[in-house]
């Protein structure tokens, strides 16, 4: 007879504490809702954050992967400052968001254009090493809603004509070296990136 | 004092009103700031959600740059006018020194760029930091030459600046009150704002319109409630979101908010003496103009305390406005 093992397959709950940087204290939730209650955008979520962290115990995966709350977190760390146990709530959020983007599920919520304006505005980065207005609203809005172009020109308009809107990217010296580290960055991110 | 600044891309253009008023502050307070060379974009909120350890090799690499041109061995202090990159530069340094691990793998990927962050290198702060721990409420009532009195203001701290995501946050996350006294000291008059530390939804314009709208639309009706001339902010997101934003608030609600809202930097300079035009006014889409026109030469008479009845039970007065 072999010696029975301790070790256990991943629960999905395991996955979501390990890829979440630091402590997350995820298990130390007691569904208290504190968070949802401070939440500015909660209203508008599928599942308030006390939810969603009850769903990860059950190991309801897909439910929360599909889920369009963390894409309506605005990253104000409100309920993560009011949390009674320290719950890295905003932190676990961002990590449902790659987790989400790895298993394509985010096409699945209502917030499903979400992870494209994210990656819209990182590709500018990892190009320029800067952020750029212009091309980003540009490129995700034609893509996702062109019918918005239309509203949103008088206020692209005012920008510019307030000096406060640049028409070319502004690009680092050290673009080069920016590509190396973010390269470097991906190749040993490995399962928590 | 000599700091390192890291402006962040939106003071490059969309909010270059603040980096002009802050630099022009700072010079008149004695206050040293070295850019620091070549820093990148601090990824906002977007990165983080797609790839995390890029996220903190980014953050980082200004973090380095900084912490290598400002020389190394004793901690340095760096200094960040925007919210989110305050936040993300603080938090990034928090986290590396929390996590061997995490500060590890961040190096790795720096070196492959011929840098390296030692985590606590750098103390990162936000620009009103500076202003109320650093340069204090007397020295800037010091050179207070022009009081904004008779102004009415709703300090708006939003969101990320009084975060505990350092441990020791420099105002009450809660209930945060140092822009409130800044305000004053400048002579303001400065009214309750009970929604000044809450988001003003970041990106959620690009994202659900209807949510963002919402948001704001909630700041600033809080803001109208108390009779505010205008809304004084600290990020250049808060200033975009309630400023550009507030026609399409108007249209999608039927309300007629008209708000001016402005940078603290551009108030404090506006009662240092300092032209309006060296401040980046002007370049709000609310036009500040009426309501700077308000600004009086003399203090306004104090409301007298009427005597209490004898007859009134020994009950705590209410508290006056300010």
């Amino acid at each position: 007879m072999t010696s029975p093992t301790t070790a256990r397959a991943p629960t999905f709950f395991d996955e979501v504490v390990a890829a979440t940087p630091g402590q997350s204290n995820l298990s130390k939730c007691i569904q208290c809702g504190t968070c949802g209650g401070s939440c500015p955008s909660g209203q508008d979520m599928d599942h308030s954050p006390r939810t969603l962290f009850a769903m990860i115990v059950a190991g309801m995966r897909d439910d929360v992967l599909r889920s369009n709350s963390p894409w309506y977190c605005v990253s104000c760390y409100y309920c993560m400052s009011r949390c009674p146990q320290e719950v890295h709530i905003t932190d676990i959020m961002s990590t449902l968001k790659r987790m989400a983007i790895k298993e394509g599920k985010y096409k699945e919520s209502s917030a499903a254009d979400a992870p494209d304006f994210s990656g819209t505005f990182i590709d500018f980065v990892e190009s320029y090493g800067r952020s750029f207005e212009v091309g980003l609203a540009t490129r995700y809005h034609l893509s996702h809603h062109p019918l918005d172009m239309v509203k949103m020109a008088p206020m692209a308009l005012g920008m510019l004509r307030r000096g406060r809107m640049d028409l070319t990217p502004t690009k680092i010296k050290g673009i080069d070296q920016l590509q190396a580290i973010l390269a470097k960055a991906k190749e040993i991110g490995g399962e928590a990136s | 004092m000599k700091y390192g600044y890291y402006p962040g891309c939106s003071l490059e253009r969309n909010a270059s009103a603040y980096h002009e008023s802050a630099m022009e502050v700072a010079a008149a307070l004695n206050l040293e700031f070295a850019e620091v060379e070549d820093w990148n974009c601090c990824g906002a909120t977007e990165y983080m959600a797609i790839d995390m350890l890029p996220a903190f090799a980014l953050i980082s690499r200004n973090l380095a740059l900084a912490a290598e041109q400002m020389g190394n061995g004793r901690q340095q202090q760096l200094v960040a006018p925007c919210s989110a990159c305050f936040l993300n530069l603080s938090k990034t340094d928090r986290y590396l020194r929390d996590s061997p691990e995490l500060a590890d793998k961040v190096n790795q990927a720096l070196a492959a760029g011929g840098l390296h962050y030692k985590p606590g290198s750098l103390r990162v702060r936000h620009l009103l930091d500076i202003l109320v721990t650093d340069v204090g409420f007397n020295a800037v009532a010091e050179k207070v030459t022009k009081p904004l009195y008779n102004l009415r203001l709703a300090p708006y701290y939003g969101c990320l600046v009084v975060r505990p995501v350092r441990k020791t946050p420099f105002d009450n996350p809660e209930y945060p009150t140092s822009l409130d006294t800044l305000m004053r000291t400048l002579g303001a008059k400065v009214v309750d704002y009970p929604l000044k530390a809450q988001c003003c939804g970041g990106h959620m314009t690009q994202i659900k319109e209807h949510t963002a709208l919402e948001i704001i639309r909630r700041l600033l009706k809080n803001a109208a409630d108390y009779q505010a001339d205008a809304i004084v902010t600290l990020c250049p997101m808060c200033q975009l979101n309630l400023d550009a934003y507030q026609d399409n608030v108007n249209k999608h609600f039927g309300t007629n908010y008209n708000i001016p809202i402005l940078y603290f930097t551009q108030l404090v300079g506006l009662a240092f003496g300092i032209s309006p035009k060296k401040l980046g006014f002007g370049k709000e889409f609310v036009d500040a103009a009426p309501a700077l026109k308000k600004i009086g030469a003399e203090p306004p008479p104090k409301a007298k305390k009427p005597r209490p009845s004898k007859t009134a039970l020994p009950m705590p007065a209410p508290a006056e406005e300010d």
